[in-house]
C-alpha cells in the first residue's frame, strides 16, 4: 500500500464522485432513521461511539491518506480537547473547572486540540516517512504517562469525572437520541469537509506533496507549512471527537488516551480503509461491535488476539481495508482498487 | 561509552574541527564535575540541595546501568531500522518473549547462563522467521511492514498473557551474581570519623559490563568484518548494495537474527534485574523508540549515547522530580528533533 | 450496479446495528451482572474475584428465592472508561437489575458516578477500595460490603509504633488514589500515636526500577512502609534485597497479598516477618474461614488461599444473594425493596460480622497479620490479632474525620 493509499490520481476519485449521489443519500436516510429501530444502547454505545471513533479515524485518514503521515497521536489530540472541556467547563473532581459555558469551552477545547496537533505535526514533519509513526507513538505514550503523574493539570490517575453534556434549546444533549444526532451531525460535517477538502487546491497540493515532496519543494511550495496545516485540520476533527467523547463518557482519565486507545484508532482506520473518508467509519462500526460483543461470543480474555488477527489479515490481504475487500469481491470494481505494489 | 568516544570513530564524526573541539571541552568540563561529585565528600549545602550524596550517586549509577539495558534492546532495533527501514514495533514483544523463555529455561534447568543463551537463540530464530515469512513478503512497503509489526505485537502480547498469565516472574540469578559490592565512593562521614562507603548491587554492574562488551563487539562486527561492511553499506544505500551482487536477503536475515536475539538476551538480563510482567513490552518499545530517535537510526554509537541520556534522565527524574520525570525524557527527544532531526549520530539524507 | 454495492453496505450496517436486545429474562431466572477485569494486566486478579463470587453462588446452589441465578460477565481492563462501558452494556443491553463490581479504586469511583444515572439498578461493589466511592458524594444505589483501603490499615499504625517500636517510618507507594488511601489509613494511627514520617516517595505506576528510590530513602528510619501492588511490589522487594536493604518493612494490603506472596524469586526472604493489615488473614482459625477456603478451592484454578479479591467479591456477592433472598428475588419495583433489605442487612461472613453504615459502606473486622512461611513452604499472612468492627472513619468521629480532608499526596503529614 506504501504511502500512496488514498486516491492515487484524479481518475478514480472522479469515479467515486459519480457514485456519491445515490450511495450517500441511502446512507444518510439509513443513518437518520436508525434511531427508530435501535435501542438506546445501540444508539449511543454502538452508534454514537462508532461515530466518535470514526471521526478520530477520519482525522488519521486525512493525514495518512492524503498526506502520507501515519499518526498514532490522534487519540492524544482528542484527549487534549476532552481534558480542556473538563478543565474549562465543570467537573466534580474539585480540581480546576472554570465553569465556562459550553459555547465558550468547546471552541477553546477544539482550538487547543488543533494547536497541539499542529505542534505534534511540526515536530514530526521535520523527519520523513516512517519516522512519523515512531515519533507520534513516543508523543502519545509520553503524554499518557505525564497525564497519569501530573495532578496540577490532569488530576493524575483518576482524571476528571462528572462532566455533563450541555442542555440547550430545551434538549439535554446526552440523552440517547439527541446525542446520536449530535455525533451524526458532526461526523457528517467532518466527513463532508474532508471530502471537499481533498478536492480543494490545498488537498491536491497535499496529495502532490505526499507523492513527491522534492518536486513540490522545487516548484516553490512550502512543504512543511502544507503538512503542518493538514495536522491543524486533522486536529480540529480529532478535537471535536474528543469533545463528544468526554460528553459521552462523562469523564476523562489517562486510560482514555493510553497506548491501547492510540493503537485502536489506527486499527479502526486501517481495517476500514485509508483510501476514502468513509473507511474509518466502517472500521469503527466493525471494531466497536467486536469489542462490545466479544465477551458474549469468544470471551473477553482473548479479544485482543482476535482483533489483532483480523488486523493482520486485513493488512496482508487487503491493504485498503474493508473498502478494498469490497473492491475485490466485486470484480467490476476491481480496476479502481488495483494499484501498483498492492 | 561516552561522548569522548566519538572522534575515534571516523565514519561517524560530523561537523568541523572547531565545533568538535568545543564540544570536547564541554564534555571534559562535565566529566570533571561529575568525577568531583562522585568522589568528593560533599559539603552540607550540596547534600541539602540533592537530598543526599548516596541518592545522587545511586541515581547516576542506576541511570548508567539502566542505559546498558536500554542499549541492549535498542541496538537491535536501530540496526533493523537502519538497514531495512523496518520500524519493528514488535521489538518490545521480542524482549518480553525472551524474558519469559529465559525464566522457563532457568527455572527448569537451574542454570541461569543457559536461560540467557536460550533467550538469545530462540529469539534469533523467531527474528529470522519473522523476517523470512512476514517482512520479506512486504519488502519495500515500509508502512505495511510497520502495521504488520503492530498487529504481531498485539497478538503476541495477548498470547503471552494467555500462556504466562498476568503474574510477575523473576528470573533467579546465580549465587555468584548476588549481593552488593562496596565501591570506593564515600557517601558520608560518620561523627566518629569513619567513612561510609557506597554499596551497589553487583548484578547491575555486570549488566553494564555485558552491555559494554556487546556494544564494542557490535561495533567491531560492523567495522571490521565483511558482513558488517555489507550492513553499513546497506544502511547507506540499500539499492547500491543489492546492485553490487550481495545477497541482501541473507544480510537482512543476519541482522534480524542479531537484533531479535539481542532483544531476547536483554529480556533475560533485564528480567533478572527487574522482573517479567505484561506491559514490559510497551515500556521497552518506547525506550527503544526514544533512544533511536535521539541517537539516530542505524548507529550503534548513537544508540549508546541515546541510551545513556534516556537512562540518566529517567533515574534522575525519578529521584528529584518524579512527576515530571517523563517530561525530561520527552524534552530530550523534542530538542534533538528540533536541532538535529536525524538524531545525534544519524546521517542527514 | 453501482447503487447495488452501496445498498448492500447500508443494509449490512443497518442489520448489524439494530440486533434485537436480548434483555428479556425468563421469569424463573434472575440475572446478576459481574463486572471485573477479565482483560489486561489485572486479568489474574479479576479471575480470582470471579472465583470468589462464584463461591457465593455455589453456596446457594445456584438459586435464590427459587429462581435460577444467571451470571452475566462484564469485562474491563482496569481503566475507569472501560469499567463504565462494561457496566453500561450489562445494564442497558443485557438488562441486569443487579450488578456486582468493579475491582479497582478508580473504576469504583466511575461506576458510582454511573450508578447515579441508573436509579433503578442496584450496584454492589466488587473489591474497589477508594474512600470516596462511598464517603463523599455517594450514590443512593451503590453498596459496599467490602471495606475501603483506609479501613484495611486499621490497627497497623498503632501496632508498628507500640509493639514494634518504630518511631520513624518512610513510605513508598504508587502514585494514585488507592495507595493514598492506604498511606492515609496507616498514618492516621501512626502519627496519632506519636510516630513521624519524614519521607514519602510516590512512585509513578508501572515504574520498574526502584533502586534510585530506595537509595533516596533516609538511612535513619526504623522501617519502611510499602504500599505497592503486583509487579511493582515484586520489583521493589527484589531490588531492596539486591541493594542490601536492612530496615524492616511494613506492608500495605496488596503488597503482601497472595498474588505477591506466590511470586517466585528471592523476595521471600525480605518479606518474612513483615506486618500488615487487611480484610483477610490466611491462617485464620475460625471455622467459617476454613470452610470458605475449602469452598473456594473447589473453583477451577484457585490459589492456595483466596486473595483479597476473591474475598471481596465473595462478600459482596453473598450480600447480594442474601438481599435478593429476602425480597423473594423480586426487583420489579426498580429494586427499591432490595435496596432497603441491603441497607439493613447484617450477616456473618468468613471474616466476621458485616453491616453497613449510613453511606452504605461496610463496618467489618480487620485482620492484623505478619508474613510467615507455612508448613508447605508457601508464604502466608499469619493472624496477629483481629481489630473488631472497623468503620469507615476508623473510629474517629465523623465531623473530625471529614476535617482531615480528602486523601492525596500530602495529606496526612507528620514529618
Amino acid at each position: 500500500m506504501s504511502l500512496a493509499i488514498a486516491t492515487d490520481g484524479t481518475t478514480p476519485r472522479q469515479n467515486w464522485l459519480e457514485r456519491l449521489g445515490a450511495g450517500h443519500i441511502i446512507l444518510a436516510v439509513v443513518l437518520v432513521l436508525y434511531p427508530l429501530v435501535a435501542s438506546d444502547f445501540f444508539l449511543t454505545q454502538i452508534g454514537g461511539y462508532s461515530l466518535i471513533f470514526g471521526m478520530m479515524g477520519l482525522s488519521l485518514m486525512l493525514l495518512a491518506g492524503y498526506g502520507g503521515m501515519v499518526s498514532l497521536a490522534q487519540i492524544t489530540v482528542a484527549g487534549i480537547a476532552a481534558y480542556a472541556i473538563a478543565i474549562l467547563g465543570n467537573n466534580n473532581s474539585n480540581i480546576l473547572g472554570f465553569g465556562w459555558p459550553w459555547w465558550l469551552a468547546v471552541p477553546f477545547a477544539v482550538l487547543a486540540a488543533a494547536l497541539a496537533s499542529a505542534l505534534i505535526g511540526w515536530i514530526s514533519v521535520r523527519t520523513e516517512g516512517i519516522y512519523t509513526i515512531m515519533i507520534t507513538l513516543a508523543i502519545a505514550t509520553a503524554t499518557y504517562y505525564f497525564a497519569q503523574q501530573n495532578y496540577a493539570i490532569f488530576n493524575g490517575h483518576s482524571g476528571y469525572a462528572g462532566i455533563r453534556a450541555p442542555a440547550f434549546w430545551g434538549i439535554s444533549w446526552r440523552d440517547p437520541k439527541p446525542f446520536y444526532y449530535l455525533c451524526l451531525g458532526l461526523a457528517v460535517l467532518s466527513y463532508a469537509a474532508v471530502l471537499y477538502g481533498s478536492r480543494s487546491t490545498f488537498g491536491m497540493t497535499l496529495q502532490a506533496i505526499r507523492d513527491n515532496p522534492r518536486r513540490m519543494r522545487a516548484l516553490g511550495y512550502h512543504v512543511t507549512a502544507h503538512k503542518v496545516f493538514a495536522w491543524l485540520l486533522a486536529g480540529v476533527i480529532a478535537g471535536l471527537a474528543g469533545v463528544l467523547l468526554v460528553w459521552f463518557n462523562g469523564r476523562v482519565s489517562p486510560g482514555t488516551i493510553g497506548v491501547d486507545a492510540a493503537i485502536d484508532v489506527l486499527i479502526i482506520a486501517v481495517i476500514g480503509g485509508l483510501r476514502h473518508p468513509i473507511g474509518p467509519f466502517l472500521g469503527a462500526v466493525v471494531v466497536i461491535l467486536m469489542q462490545t460483543f466479544a465477551i458474549d461470543i469468544v470471551g473477553a480474555e482473548r479479544f485482543n488476539t482476535l482483533i489483532g488477527l483480523v488486523f493482520l489479515v486485513i493488512v496482508f490481504v487487503s491493504p485498503d481495508g474493508i473498502l478494498g475487500l469490497w473492491g475485490r469481491i466485486k470484480p467490476h470494481l476491481a480496476q479502481e482498487s488495483l494499484r501498483p505494489g498492492s | 561509552m561516552s561522548l569522548l568516544d566519538q572522534p575515534s570513530s571516523p565514519s561517524l564524526s560530523g561537523g568541523g574541527m572547531t565545533r568538535r573541539q568545543a564540544w570536547g571541552l564541554v564534555g571534559l568540563f562535565a566529566a570533571a564535575v561529575i568525577v568531583w561529585l562522585v568522589f568528593a565528600v560533599w559539603p552540607d549545602w550540596l547534600n541539602a540541595i540533592l537530598i543526599s550524596k548516596k541518592a545522587f550517586v545511586s541515581a547516576i549509577l542506576n541511570g548508567i546501568t539502566l542505559a546498558g539495558l536500554y542499549f541492549l534492546v535498542a541496538s537491535g532495533f536501530t540496526l533493523i531500522f537502519g538497514l531495512m527501514r523496518n520500524v519493528n514495533l514488535a521489538h518490545g514483544s521480542l524482549y518480553l518473549l525472551g524474558a519469559y523463555i529465559g525464566y522457563e529455561v532457568t527455572s527448569r534447568t537451574g542454570y541461569w547462563l543457559l536461560g540467557v543463551a536460550a533467550g538469545f537463540a530462540v529469539l534469533a530464530i523467531v527474528g529470522v522467521v519473522m523476517q523470512v515469512f512476514v517482512f520479506r513478503r512486504l519488502e519495500g512497503d515500509d508502512l505495511r511492514q510497520t502495521l504488520v509489526s503492530i498487529g504481531i505485537s498485539i497478538v503476541a502480547a495477548d498470547l503471552m498473557l494467555a500462556v504466562w498469565a498476568g503474574g510477575t516472574y523473576q528470573i533467579a540469578t546465580p549465587e555468584w551474581l548476588d549481593g552488593a559490592l562496596t565501591l570506593p565512593i564515600i557517601t558520608a562521614v560518620r561523627s566518629n570519623g569513619a567513612s561510609v562507603f557506597l554499596t551497589y548491587p553487583l548484578y547491575r554492574l555486570v549488566v553494564l559490563a555485558a552491555a559494554i562488551v556487546i556494544g564494542v563487539g557490535l561495533w567491531l562486527m560492523l567495522h571490521r568484518t565483511r558482513v558488517g561492511m555489507m550492513i553499513r553499506a546497506g544502511v547507506d544505500d540499500r539499492a547500491m548494495l543489492q546492485a553490487s551482487g550481495v545477497n541482501v536477503h541473507a544480510v537482512f536475515a543476519i541482522v534480524f537474527a542479531v537484533g531479535a536475539g539481542l532483544a531476547g538476551f536483554a529480556g533475560v538480563v533485564g528480567g533478572s534485574a527487574l522482573s517479567v510482567a505484561p506491559g514490559e513490552d510497551v515500556r521497552y518499545l518506547l525506550a527503544s523508540l526514544v533512544v533511536v530517535i535521539v541517537g539516530g537510526m542505524g548507529s550503534i554509537t548513537g544508540a549508546a549515547i541515546g541510551a545513556l541520556l534516556i537512562g540518566l534522565a529517567e533515574q534522575i527524574g525519578l529521584v528529584y522530580f518524579p512527576t515530571y520525570g517523563i517530561v525530561l525524557t520527552f524534552v530530550i527527544m523534542v530538542v534533538t528533533l528540533a536541532v538535529r532531526p536525524q538524531g545525534i549520530m544519524g546521517k542527514a539524507r | 450496479m453501482r447503487m447495488h454495492r452501496r445498498t448492500l453496505l447500508a443494509l449490512a450496517a443497518f442489520t448489524g446495528l439494530t440486533a434485537p436486545s436480548m434483555a428479556l429474562a425468563a421469569d424463573d431466572t434472575i440475572k446478576i451482572g459481574l463486572l471485573a477485569t477479565f482483560e489486561g494486566p489485572f486479568t489474574v486478579l479479576g479471575e480470582d474475584g470471579e472465583r470468589g463470587a462464584m463461591t457465593a453462588v455455589a453456596e446457594m446452589n445456584g438459586t435464590v428465592a427459587g429462581k435460577k441465578i444467571e451470571i452475566v460477565k462484564g469485562s474491563s481492563d482496569a481503566s475507569p472508561d472501560s469499567a463504565v462501558r462494561a457496566a453500561r452494556k450489562l445494564v442497558e443491553q443485557d438488562g441486569v437489575k443487579v450488578l456486582v463490581g468493579p475491582l479497582s479504586g478508580d473504576e469504583g469511583l466511575a461506576v458510582k458516578d454511573y450508578a447515579k444515572t441508573q436509579p433503578n439498578v442496584t450496584f454492589i461493589n466488587g473489591t474497589s477500595a477508594a474512600q470516596d466511592t462511598t464517603l463523599r458524594d455517594p450514590a443512593e444505589n451503590f453498596f459496599r460490603f467490602s471495606t475501603d483501603g483506609a479501613q484495611w490499615m486499621a490497627g497497623l499504625g498503632t501496632y508498628a509504633f507500640k509493639d514494634k517500636g518504630y518511631k520513624k517510618v518512610a513510605t513508598v507507594a504508587e502514585d494514585y488514589s488507592f495507595p493514598y488511601t492506604q498511606v492515609f489509613g496507616f498514618m492516621a494511627e501512626f502519627c496519632k500515636a506519636g510516630g513521624h514520617v519524614p519521607s514519602k516517595s510516590w512512585v509513578p505506576i508501572g515504574n520498574k526500577d526502584f533502586s534510585s528510590v530506595i537509595a533516596a530513602i533516609p538511612e535513619d528510619v526504623d522501617a519502611i512502609y510499602v504500599a505497592l501492588g503486583g509487579a511493582d511490589a515484586v520489583n521493589f522487594l527484589t531490588q531492596y534485597q539486591q541493594g542490601g536493604g536492612s530496615a524492616p518493612l511494613i506492608g500495605g494490603s496488596i503488597t503482601v497479598d497472595q498474588t505477591v506472596l506466590t511470586s517466585k524469586g528471592k523476595l521471600r526472604d525480605v518479606l518474612k516477618g513483615t506486618p500488615s493489615a487487611g480484610p483477610t488473614a490466611d491462617t485464620n482459625d475460625a471455622p467459617a474461614w476454613k470452610a470458605f477456603v475449602e469452598a473456594y478451592k473447589k473453583q477451577p484454578g484457585a490459589f492456595p488461599s483466596p486473595s483479597l479479591f476473591a474475598h471481596g467479591y465473595y462478600v459482596d456477592m453473598k450480600a447480594t444473594l442474601l438481599g435478593l433472598d429476602q425480597v423473594g428475588g423480586d426487583v420489579s419495583d426498580g429494586g427499591k425493596k432490595l435496596r432497603d433489605a441491603l441497607s439493613k442487612l447484617s450477616f456473618d461472613t468468613p471474616t466476621g460480622k458485616v453491616s453497613l453504615d449510613k453511606n452504605r459502606n461496610a463496618i467489618a473486622d480487620i485482620f492484623l497479620t505478619e508474613v510467615t512461611e507455612g508448613a508447605d513452604g508457601n508464604l502466608m499472612n499469619k493472624l496477629v490479632k483481629v481489630v473488631p468492627q472497623v468503620n469507615q472513619t476508623l473510629g474517629i468521629p465523623e465531623d473530625e474525620f471529614m476535617k482531615l480532608g480528602a486523601v492525596n499526596r500530602d495529606n496526612p503529614s507528620c514529618p
